[in-house]
């Protein structure tokens, strides 16, 4: 059983100027399971839309059973015999598990649910899913919503399946029964590629590892010739020197303890799991992960604006002398503690900033509060406005254009500025130079390592390694919810963390397993 | 998909969007749009009456401005409209689709109707106007405000919630003037018809002067309430994302109660007006779809209550036209509904045109050029 199911030659995918896929080579064979690895944005989601018939390629050919082919839509993919499972489920909510397995095929003859159920039933036996048919999608856990996904790409006669990130919304129990299934199909001849992060998965369930680095294809290796330091070195590369100024800290005070804090998701996942850790003022803590760890959980619960399940956050104050512990308070509460948090979430337009309203109407978001007046202030936020302008050299028109309007790096500015204008003695910072050019991003460096100089805690989630290592005094690693290891930004090492990135608990993976 | 082997035909028509448009070009683009409605009318009208349309068009302009009574009533009716299209767009700017101003304002001429009713007699007619417009402001937040606790306690839907809210209040005054209506006509005739009493007063011999001022005032308070106040700027905030509302620490469910209750409480006053200050009397119908039309006046005007004013007039400008279009020429007066329907489709879409860009696919030279 080892001719090969799908092969790809020199693939590249290009965005404009930005190159998402360049010359990836890839071969899977039937029975067979390979990994996708990679870090955040390393083109592995674009080279599954491109098999998959998403994305047409710039360059390059797609080979299936010797032939080479031109998949130029999830119909011809179809026909080709590819399923993709999405990360995100693509189903109607209020139908039942079999009208979402059959919908969009246009079968000749009577609509006949009855044999739907039925042949159902037989992959469902055949691959050990476990599945009522007739359940509606809205009763389902999101395991269940999953192979209903899988099961909708088999019925469809599928032979080569694709998996994005399968595991990222399942619990460890529900994973294991997961990758039974999947040695089961690959037992029965079909070809699997599985996106993940985790290498403890990789290792454990593939038979090759193809790695991704900033869309560029590294290698592919055999999972048997392969360990954690090997893929690891594969996936984060060298590191590269950027330069980035690294102040000492100076008199370093604990300003605000975490300890053992839990947050459960709807569906019963950890999403933070026994969390603790200390930000001393004057110091940057970097936050590494891959995405959706709990990054943002953990930021938006020290800012207010996610319910905790158990542990607690103290502020000490270094102007009282108080300590206040801030779980569970809403964001005004806090404010009115006397907490001076500044927060620069992820979402800027969706949350730090309102796209539709003017730079002026953005800086009120903060201080519209003040006084006793029912009317509006504008004279303070104008000023605010303008300075910030000037200062950080935001790309405007005038300071009554709508932020939507303004660039990425502008509104990051816009937002960071307004951040620290209220003089904090915390700053959290999430992802703030992602898609910033370079000039921008290290102004952003710069306002940092101003606020650390001054004193402040600053919290900063960065997605580029380097960056990290050359920013931050302590680089703080989370992994699916739990923190896997703490650093020293000045002599970790790129493959530390990488390492410590696609760490689980091994101990905790094998208390549960008994 | 450009190095397809298939060939890829380019669409017939294909849309962009625009960036900002200097002010005057955007007018001239919406003075057209509305100048090639008008045409279309003309055609319309030629097609289905074979009437000269011209006649039509100065039928239309003598409905509204034929008399000093026409040009009164004209101004009453848009008075109306302004004001529910006012008590509506709070809750609009919040993106709360309020479909109930007219379930809210005949709740709040009920409370009113009901208090001239019961309490006519006992009190002066100024002190019952007083205690009049306070049971309907009551009478309309509560309307508005059910709904609105359902939306910001169990995040149910307010379009449908506030639709049904218009019939259970339709029904409700079909039943109290069954009951108040011995006769079984089901016409509840002029209320305090001889003694006046809650009726608003004639200023300057005026009947509707009253009225027109009162709304005047609610077109101030609304402004400054949605431009200049605090509150107003929560309600912009937590229209345009949830989220950065929830960031700063805005208690998103209070803000949406409490604009829903403001939003109730003006259809109430306006409900007030009409049954104080209009029609002394009550039927399941007497809003008479100015609930939805002030939907429409409000996103027209793009929630501002100064450009609402014109809208509301030109409203009624075409309403008005309408009407005089079937009496006077003696066509259908569906005629009349079917231009007016034109003309504020061309007007609801000369925005469209402002914020995009039509390109029709140029033959050969384009295909050449690829």
């Amino acid at each position: 059983m080892n001719n090969v199911a799908i092969e790809l030659r020199g693939i590249t995918k290009r965005f404009g100027s930005v190159v998402a896929n360049k010359g990836v080579n890839l071969t899977v064979c039937n029975g067979e399971i390979l990994s996708l690895l990679g870090e955040n944005g390393s083109g592995k989601t674009t080279l599954m839309n491109v098999i998959s018939g998403i994305y047409h390629p710039d360059e390059g050919q797609i080979i299936i059973g010797g032939e080479p082919v031109s998949i130029n839509s999830p119909h011809d993919a179809f026909n080709y015999k590819i399923g993709m499972i999405h990360q995100h489920f693509k189903l109607v909510d209020l139908f039942t598990a079999a009208e979402n397995i059959i919908l969009g095929l246009n079968e000749k003859g009577k609509f006949d649910i009855k044999s739907v159920s039925k042949k159902v039933a037989e992959i469902s036996s055949k691959y050990g899913f476990d599945i009522d048919p007739n359940k509606k999608i809205y009763e389902m856990s999101v395991s269940e919503k999953q192979t209903v996904e899988i099961i909708k790409v088999l019925y469809r006669g599928a032979d080569i399946l694709i998996l994005d990130e399968p595991t990222a919304v399942l619990t460890p129990q529900e994973t294991r029964k997961l990758f039974d299934i999947l040695r089961r199909m690959r037992d029965d001849g079909k070809a699997i590629i599985i996106i993940t992060h985790k290498l403890h998965e990789v290792l454990d369930l593939s038979d090759k590892v193809a790695v991704l680095r900033h869309g560029e294809y590294v290698g592919t290796v055999n999972t048997s010739e392969a360990d954690e330091n090997i893929l690891t070195e594969m996936m984060v590369g060298k590191k590269v020197e950027l330069n980035i100024e690294r102040p000492e800290p100076v008199d370093p005070q604990d300003r605000l303890v975490v300890e053992h804090i839990d947050c459960m998701s709807r569906e019963g996942v950890k999403l933070l799991d026994d969390v603790s850790f200390t930000v001393r003022s004057g110091e940057i803590l970097g936050i590494a992960g891959i995405a959706g760890s709990g990054q943002r959980e953990l930021l938006e619960a020290i800012a207010g604006l996610q319910k905790l399940d158990g542990g607690s956050i103290i502020y000490h104050n270094p102007k009282t002398g108080t300590s206040e512990n801030l779980r569970d308070k809403t964001p005004l509460e806090i404010r009115e503690l006397g907490v001076r948090l500044s927060f620069v979430p992820e979402d800027r337009l969706g949350m730090g900033l309102v796209g539709n309203m003017s730079v002026v109407d953005n800086m009120m978001l903060r201080s519209y509060r003040r006084g006793k007046s029912v009317f509006v202030e504008r004279h303070g936020p104008e000023e605010l406005a303008h300075k910030i302008i000037k200062d950080l050299e935001v790309a405007t028109p005038d300071a009554e254009t709508p932020v939507r309007r303004l660039s990425g790096g502008n509104v990051q500015k816009v937002l960071l500025g307004r951040e620290i204008s209220s003089s904090p003695t915390l700053l959290m910072a999430a992802y703030p130079v992602r898609g910033l050019d370079i000039n921008s991003s290290y102004l952003i460096y710069d306002l940092l390592n101003d606020q650390k100089r001054k004193g402040v805690a600053v919290i900063f989630v960065g997605e580029d390694l380097d960056v990290l290592l050359d920013l931050c005094d302590r680089i703080m690693v989370i992994g699916s919810g739990r923190i896997t290891g703490i650093v020293d930004g000045r002599n970790a090492t790129k493959n530390e963390v990488g390492y410590l990135m696609t760490k689980t608990d091994r101990e905790e993976e094998k208390s549960d397993a008994e | 998909m450009r190095n397809n082997h298939k060939t890829h035909k380019e669409p017939l028509v294909y849309i962009t969007k625009r960036g900002e448009l200097p002010k005057l070009k955007a007018m001239m683009i919406k003075a057209i749009v509305i100048l090639v409605g008008i045409l279309f009318c003309a055609l319309v009208t030629i097609l289905l009456t074979s009437e000269n349309p011209l006649k039509v068009f100065k039928a239309m302009f003598t409905g509204s401005f034929g008399s000093p009574r026409k040009v009164w009533n004209l101004f009453q009716a848009s008075a109306i409209l302004l004001g529910i299209s006012l008590a509506v767009t709070p809750a609009f700017k919040m993106r709360f689709w309020n479909t109930g101003a007219e379930g809210q304002v005949l709740i709040g001429m009920l409370a009113t109707i009901t208090c001239m009713f019961y309490i006519g007699d006992a009190l002066p007619s100024w002190l019952l106007i007083i205690v009049s417009l306070f049971a309907s402001i009551i009478a309309g937040a509560v309307w508005a405000g059910i709904p609105g606790y359902f939306k910001a306690i169990w995040n149910t839907n307010e379009t449908l919630f506030t639709l049904m809210m218009n019939y259970v209040a339709a029904q409700l005054v079909s039943l109290l003037i069954m009951y108040w209506v011995p006769s079984g006509s089901m016409v509840l005739g002029l209320v305090n018809s001889s003694t006046q009493n809650g009726w608003f007063p004639t200023i300057f011999g005026q009947k509707y002067l009253l009225n027109i001022i009162i709304v005047a005032l609610l077109t101030a308070a609304v402004y400054v309430y949605l431009k200049k106040s605090k509150q107003g700027y929560e309600i912009a905030v937590v229209g345009e994302s949830e989220n950065t509302a929830r960031y700063i620490g805005i208690n998103v469910k209070k803000v949406i109660i409490r604009t829903v209750l403001i939003s109730g409480a003006l259809c109430g006053v306006m409900g007030w007006i009409l049954a104080a200050g209009t029609d002394h009397s009550i039927n399941s119908s007497a809003v008479g779809g100015n609930g939805f039309t002030a939907i429409m006046v409000s996103w027209m005007s793009k929630f501002n209550p100064i450009t609402m004013i014109f809208s509301s007039i030109l409203v009624c400008f075409l309403q008005k036209g309408a009407g005089e279009i079937a009496s006077n020429l003696g066509l259908n007066s569906s005629v009349g509904e079917v231009l007016t329907g034109i003309m504020i489709l061309f007007i609801v879409s000369s925005d469209f045109f402002v914020n995009y860009s039509i390109h029709f696919r140029k033959k050969e030279r384009k295909e050449k050029q690829e």
